[in-house]
């Protein structure tokens, strides 16, 4: 402190008066930036913040969406640990995540190193493998729903043509969330974009003095490309998990009313949310699964992101 | 070449693994990734070549067991049909309203925060932004409920709001899209915006007049995410929008498709995907360089 003001005898008129040390060029950038990112945080209060906080008064209260919520403190939470159907969501929707997720990045890895070779067609390939992330959920998963049919789908034609049963996916329980899964990859592409952007970053001279040194390519995919690959598989797999827990869309058209058939075997988490607190009136139940979801978010992002230390290589100079 | 003999003797083993090695290194760069690529360019186009397909088959061919690869007649008048047994116009309509107020509030908002998260130096600015990116980990559906009710008591249920006015105070996903502005801004010298300054002119007039006019493709790339993330979107319409008339082409289709009494064949519900699909695809083959870059420079840090 003392040192400070020796060295900085300018900035002691601002100390004196007691402003946080800030010079006036100081304040007055602070009172623009702030006027510049304030429709950020209006949004942010009003639209984030506000409505965890009311999501976390309502999870305590018995409430239908009409009249005045009823406080009936941890009931909703204890209710949900005896609560057969959301264990069932909880499970498919670990489940679907759990395989779409890591899939997705394999088909993804595979694509970019593929679209990283030097051939002339590669912005043909991507175009095509990146559009279907680009269309609307709802069409792919119309016309999704009717390729794997049993009968009016091709699909199942390659199933049968390579001598495997005629599966009826999204009316056999055992079925439908590996359905789900392959629908799934249709937004690979897009993480195969951003993989080989992330490809083409890495340095030709690690290659080459790896070849020198007579690496196989095989042996240069492990010890070069995947650990530089590490940061970025590392975002989308933070990311892939978060929007996998929230999976919707696919379930709400397939499924019919009210969504998570066959046999509740596409009931997914936010599906049993929706079907509280829009279907069944009980927003109060709902308030506190949308509350268990928001930290079970956190807490895998968190997780994972910590993990990342054992894994994720950064390089180092 | 000069000592003959040991060359000589040598050449066929060298000149054959030379080959091998070549060969090796023709199949990887050249082969390989094409067997791949190939087969799976199929399956990523497959949906679309089914949809076309069966858009144009006539409704005694869609039962046909095992289903045609290709259409026999082709029925272009699926086209016109489709449009008649939905209200797609109205649908569209109601889509293109949502989707030009979204564009229009992010492109009003979203570069003024970047620009304040990149060329005005503030106290706690990185810190903050940092909090920026944390929102995109906040999983949307579980807001739903409480926004749900507060727009309710707002008396908005019903109608457009819910869905145009969080875009003006950057709701999610946002931040994507302000983090895609904000590296493009940082990247820009500051020579220009400092001598501005010292002439007088306001933080504003550097954002409209010196930042923007250089960064149409961060910008351009913004406005194509900010509209597909409206035309394509489900759960909020289907949140907020009760009457058929109100409704969106994605809750719309859906809610048609699903009720029986409509009886809406499969050949007309391909067709009216496909027109959904359609501006989308072409904005996409016009901008695919804007799309790519984007997505690039926003999925990597």
């Amino acid at each position: 402190m003392v040192a400070e003001t020796i060295v900085a005898p300018s900035r002691a008129p601002a100390k004196r008066r007691g402003h946080l040390r800030l010079s006036r060029r100081e304040r007055r950038n602070l009172a623009v930036g702030l006027l510049f990112i304030s429709p950020w945080l209006i949004g942010f209060l009003v639209f984030l913040v506000y409505p965890i906080v009311y999501t976390i008064r309502i999870s305590f209260t018995r409430y239908t969406g009409f009249g005045e919520p009823e406080w009936i403190g941890l009931d909703n939470y204890r209710n949900m640990l005896h609560d057969d159907l959301f264990w069932t969501a909880v499970y498919n929707t670990l489940y679907y995540t759990a395989l779409a997720v890591p899939i997705g990045a394999v088909v993804a890895m595979i694509l970019a190193l593929a679209m990283n070779q030097p051939l002339p067609e590669v912005p043909i390939y991507r175009a095509i493998i990146y559009i279907p992330s680009v269309i609307p959920l709802f069409t792919l998963t119309f016309v999704y729903q009717n390729l794997v049919h049993p009968t009016q789908g091709v699909f199942n034609r390659f199933l049968i043509w390579l001598g495997l049963p005629n599966i009826n996916w999204f009316g056999d329980p055992r079925y439908a969330k590996l359905a789900l899964v392959l629908l799934a990859q249709y937004g690979a592409g897009q993480v195969a974009v951003i993989f080989l952007a992330a490809l083409k970053g890495i340095p030709a001279s690690l290659y080459e003095a790896a070849s020198l040194d007579g690496a196989s390519a095989w042996r240069r995919f492990w010890g070069i490309t995947l650990p530089l690959m590490t940061p970025v598989i590392l975002y989308d797999l933070i990311l892939g998990v978060s929007l996998g827990l929230q999976i919707f869309t696919q379930v709400y058209i397939i499924s019919g009313d009210p969504p998570g058939g066959p046999a509740n075997s596409t009931l997914m988490y936010v599906v049993y949310l929706y079907n509280n607190a829009f279907r069944f009136g009980a927003m109060g139940y709902a308030a506190a699964l949308a509350w268990v979801l928001f930290v079970v978010t956190l807490v895998l992002a968190l997780l994972i992101f910590r993990s990342s230390r054992w894994w994720v290589h950064y390089e180092t100079t | 070449m000069a000592n003959a003999v040991p060359v000589e003797r040598a050449q066929p083993a060298v000149r054959a693994s030379a080959r091998r090695q070549w060969l090796a290194k023709y199949a990887r760069r050249e082969i390989v990734p094409r067997l791949l690529l190939i087969p799976l360019c199929g399956f990523y186009l497959l949906p679309f070549y089914w949809m076309l397909v069966n858009a144009l088959k006539t409704n005694e061919e869609l039962s046909i067991y095992p289903p045609s690869w290709f259409p026999d007649e082709i029925a272009w008048s699926n086209f016109s049909r489709a449009v008649e047994v939905f209200p797609f116009w109205r649908f569209l309509g109601n889509t293109s309203l949502i989707t030009v107020f979204t564009v229009i509030g992010v492109a009003l908002t979203n570069p003024i925060v970047a620009y304040g998260f990149s060329r005005i130096e503030w106290p706690g600015r990185d810190t903050i932004f940092y909090l920026v990116l944390a929102t995109v980990f906040i999983p949307y559906p579980a807001l739903i409920v409480a926004l749900f009710d507060i727009f309710a008591q707002l008396g908005w249920v019903n109608t457009f709001k819910p869905l145009i006015v969080p875009f003006f105070f950057c709701f999610i996903p946002s931040p994507f899209w302000i983090f895609l502005l904000r590296q493009f801004f940082l990247r820009i010298p500051h020579e220009i915006s400092d001598a501005a300054r010292l002439d007088g002119a306001s933080e504003l007039r550097i954002l409209y007049q010196i930042i923007m006019p250089q960064s149409w493709p961060a910008l351009s790339a913004v406005s194509l995410f900010a509209a597909l993330h409206a035309w394509n979107d489900f759960l909020g319409p289907l949140l907020y929008l009760q009457d058929t008339s109100k409704y969106t082409l994605s809750i719309g289709l859906t809610f048609f498709q699903s009720q029986s009494r409509y009886d809406i064949q499969f050949n007309l519900l391909m067709a009216a995907s496909a027109l959904v699909i359609l501006p989308v695809v072409l904005i996409f083959l016009s901008f695919q360089r804007a799309f790519v870059e984007g997505v690039t420079v926003s999925g990597i840090k």
